[in-house]
């Protein structure tokens, strides 16, 4: 089963996308738009990868909605919701860009739900202080990766190899030169020689049990880049999103968006207590409704009443929904009731929110337009990832960049639902510019057989008869540890033992055996993403440990407050020649102008 | 609960049926089983999945005969005392096991018109006007509606008929308040839209529940009948040189 090196396929491109969610699709459109010639890898079909799940929206001041928004208070509400350790850079590119990337996806043929007069309407979201997000019922993501997807196809010079999985990125001189790729349908190995390679692969969550993220998601590009001798950062900052389904088990995690409460949804324990009112931290006070009357003014729209709490950032809603969970005041199966049903009527709910309604019916027996829904933390987004420059999505490694989910920086601690749909397009279109640029005025380098043939026999070498490890099983054991020692609350000890058991682990991992042949064979596609899953995965949980502070969506019991000195760091996880090193680098500092207007008490 | 599936595998023309028993959980669908069975019996078993929401449209597959996504389909909608059948999409050639080759999907949407902007800095659209437009733009591409489809499963059409998917989708391109191309003379010959015949097979199955023959197919096959086939419009064109 081992691979001949004569059978491998070559080909040759200015710039590889690796990944084809919204961010890879826009990448290559930019890149193609410069010129260049590109090869787009994506590990499904064309428009399935998690771009299609994203559902309440994506954010950019438009002002279509309310005439006050402008990209300064998106870049605050970024900042603030990041809990200040955004890459602020890229905070300001993202927030000042959005608007054309949403206007120019109108161009491409999207149809967002409208306003009265016609234009792009937006919604309001958790930690967004005006309704910013452009958004289509509950399905924005399907309508943007449809969008990017037929624009894509439609572009000059760019291939697309679809269920195409890059197992390895080859470098000479500390430069990236190419990939190693194999075809999930046949298991035929293709080398993918590339001037300039961008890392698009989205996130992490299949490390966790309970998770709203599809399979594709197990830290390929993390794993990639860092194996290829990239920076990761802020490994440690892991989004749990406070409304995933809770029951039935075998949809738990599935995702609720946050357009629930947007649209008026209110948060409820088991004694009927609207009980986020008592979770409200002192830096969004002046932006939040003090009491019930306010908040249900604010949903009619009575001007001057504040936003309601149910709308703070996910890691503050995520922890109050835990904390009422663990005091007892939880729903019967261990999450906090969403209650829709009552704020809006059924016709309104079902145009707004189809696919919820659609989802709790056919899945869970519930009707959301009559009763309230059970929900509860689930998995969602990585805001850490590959480091990168703000201006060119340029990762540490020469002729490597990243965009998307995979890229850090932009959201710094935690995410505001919205950013990460205008994040894909605002820094897809970045990188894949500076990719065909780096590309167009670089000379090829090739690089060297012995490299092609060491790294086909990594791919091929669970099929070997010495492999004992059933490497479904060795998932759920990863799932487990992930969720026991590096999930949504975290300590100390508890994380130097998962350390430990991830080790063990990676070490049988190195043993996983793929049955049967390389056509169209789960077992073996597992068996390499496991190897990328464990390293993702200890880069977490070592950079949790690391950051003895809580803040964003990072929650240490053993040190539950802001750490001032820790929030001046990023911590990176780099490859030495000892395995894992950890360092710590200072944020880069804002301008006094743009610090003064995140820090003032309400705009 | 133990449960019997028997499975569809092999490759290509060479298939047999592969009977499992697994245990089954509260509220697990169709796609749970499947990766019980891979998991603990069958490691290379081949099925193609993504989001298990309902979202992507990947797991089709026929579930006792129906054309069905394995995400949203219960274990608990059938009859536990018999065993469940699953088998690949017939429509299209089998890779391996569930998995099956729908590339030619892709192919048909690539020769499609894509959507042509017009030349204004203030594009403006009506709610109203843009409400069947996103009806169609809902689909989530999961063929189904294709694999039931008489004209491809059964008569295997492929070359003449782009299917109810690529007809919906040119009816959403028609339909857009803003877009300047014209469809018509493709609607008509490279998609065959005269081959319908609104069984309405592909409106059964959409897990989108979107009306693909009475909102989609029907008024282009109208506007279609209205261009080509109005003998008062073809008079008209004769005696004034109008295209209409």
């Amino acid at each position: 089963m081992g691979a001949i090196v004569e059978d491998i396929q070559e080909k040759k491109y200015d710039v590889l996308v690796i990944g084809a969610g919204a961010a890879g699709m826009r990448a290559a459109i930019a890149a193609s738009d410069e010129g260049a010639s590109v090869c787009l890898v994506s590990k499904s079909l064309l428009g399935k990868a998690h771009t299609v799940m994203a559902e309440g929206g994506a954010a950019a001041a438009l002002g279509n909605a309310d005439e006050r928004d402008n990209w300064k208070v998106h870049f605050r509400d970024t900042i603030k919701g990041g809990k200040h350790l955004n890459n602020w850079k890229m905070a300001k590119i993202h927030a000042e860009q959005a608007p054309e990337r949403i206007l120019e996806l109108e161009r491409w043929g999207a149809v967002f739900d409208r306003t009265k007069d016609g234009k792009i309407n937006q919604r309001n979201f958790g930690g967004h202080r005006y309704p910013r997000l452009a958004h289509v019922g509950d399905r924005t993501g399907l309508e943007i990766i449809r969008t990017v997807q037929d624009k894509v196809i439609h572009q000059d010079n760019i291939d697309i190899f679809m269920e195409c999985t890059v197992a390895t990125i080859i470098t000479e001189d500390n430069q990236a030169v190419g990939a190693l790729a194999y075809y999930r349908n046949n298991g035929e190995i293709v080398a993918i020689h590339a001037k300039a390679i961008v890392v698009a692969t989205g996130g992490i969550g299949k490390a966790y049990r309970v998770t709203s993220n599809s399979w594709e998601y197990t830290g390929d590009g993390h794993s990639l880049a860092y194996l290829a001798g990239a920076d990761l950062q802020d490994m440690e900052f892991i989004q749990f999103h406070p409304t995933g389904m809770v029951w039935p088990p075998s949809v738990k995690g599935t995702l609720v968006t946050e357009g629930v409460r947007g649209e008026g949804g209110v948060l409820l324990n088991n004694k009927g207590e609207r009980f986020m009112f008592n979770y409200i931290p002192e830096a969004f006070a002046a932006e939040t409704a003090k009491d019930e009357k306010e908040a249900n003014d604010w949903l009619k729209g009575v001007e001057g009443a504040m936003r309601p709490p149910e709308l703070l950032t996910r890691d503050v809603v995520a922890k109050a929904i835990m904390k009422e969970v663990k005091e007892g005041r939880g729903s019967p199966h261990g999450g906090a009731f969403l209650d829709i049903a009552n704020r809006q009527d059924a016709d309104y709910i079902k145009k707004k929110l189809p696919s919820m309604y659609h989802q709790f019916k056919e899945l869970g027996d519930l009707d959301i337009t009559e009763e309230p829904m059970e929900v509860g933390p689930t998995t969602h987004y990585m805001m850490g990832g590959i480091t990168v420059d703000a201006e060119t999505g340029a990762t540490s490694l020469k002729g490597m960049y990243a965009a998307g989910e995979a890229a850090a920086g932009l959201h710094g601690a935690n995410r505001l639902g919205g950013n990460s749909l205008s994040d894909l397009l605002v820094f897809g279109n970045i990188s894949g510019r500076a990719a065909a640029n780096f590309a167009l005025n670089t000379d090829e380098i090739s690089f060297s057989k012995s490299k092609l043939k060491k790294a086909a026999n990594e791919i091929t070498d669970c099929f070997s008869d010495t492999k004992t490890e059933n490497p479904y099983h060795l998932h759920r054991e990863l799932q487990d540890i992930m969720e026991m020692h590096a999930g949504i609350v975290r300590e100390e000890e508890s994380l130097n033992e998962g350390i430990k058991k991830l080790k063990d682990l990676s070490k049988r991992v190195e043993n996983a055996k793929a049955t049967g042949d390389r056509s169209y064979n789960p077992s073996w596609h597992l068996c390499l993403d496991m190897k990328n899953m464990i390293i993702t995965s200890l880069a977490v949980a070592e950079a949790a440990k690391e950051r003895r502070e809580s803040r964003g969506g990072h929650t240490r019991l053993d040190y539950p407050e802001y750490d001032k000195e820790l929030g001046t760091l990023n911590i990176i996880i780099r490859k030495g020649p000892d395995g894992l090193n950890i360092v710590k680098s200072d944020k880069k500092i804002m301008p006094d102008e743009l610090q003064d207007f995140v820090m003032k008490e309400a705009v | 609960m133990k449960r019997k599936i028997i499975i569809q595998r092999g490759e290509k023309e060479d298939y047999f049926m592969h009977e499992f028993e697994m245990e089954s959980g509260p509220g697990m669908v169709v796609l749970d089983a499947i990766h019980e069975i891979q998991a603990n019996d069958a490691p290379d078993l081949a099925v193609r999945w993504n989001c298990k929401a309902g979202k992507c449209g990947s797991c089709s597959a026929e579930v006792n005969g129906v054309p069905s996504l394995m995400c949203m389909t219960r274990m608990s909608d059938y009859d536990p005392s018999e065993p469940l059948v699953i088998k690949p999409m017939k429509a299209f050639p089998v890779v391996k096991d569930l998995v099956t080759d729908v590339s030619w999907n892709y192919e048909v949407n690539k020769k499609i018109l894509p959507y042509q902007h017009p030349d204004t800095d203030d594009p403006r659209m009506l709610q109203e006007d843009v409400d069947r437009v996103q009806e169609f733009r809902k689909c989530i591409e999961c063929f189904l509606c294709q694999d039931v489809c008489h004209v491809l499963r059964d008569s295997d059409m492929k070359s003449e008929y782009a299917g109810p998917r690529f007809l919906m989708r040119n009816a959403m391109l028609e339909m857009h308040p803003l877009d300047q191309g014209d469809r018509l003379e493709t609607i008509k010959n490279d998609n065959g839209i005269g081959l319908c015949n609104i069984t309405k097979c592909c409106t059964e199955v959409c897990p989108e529940n979107i009306a693909i023959t009475d909102n989609a197919i029907i008024p282009m096959k109208e506007r279609v009948a209205d261009e080509y086939y109005d003998p008062l419009k073809w008079i008209w064109r004769k005696l004034t040189g109008k295209t209409n």
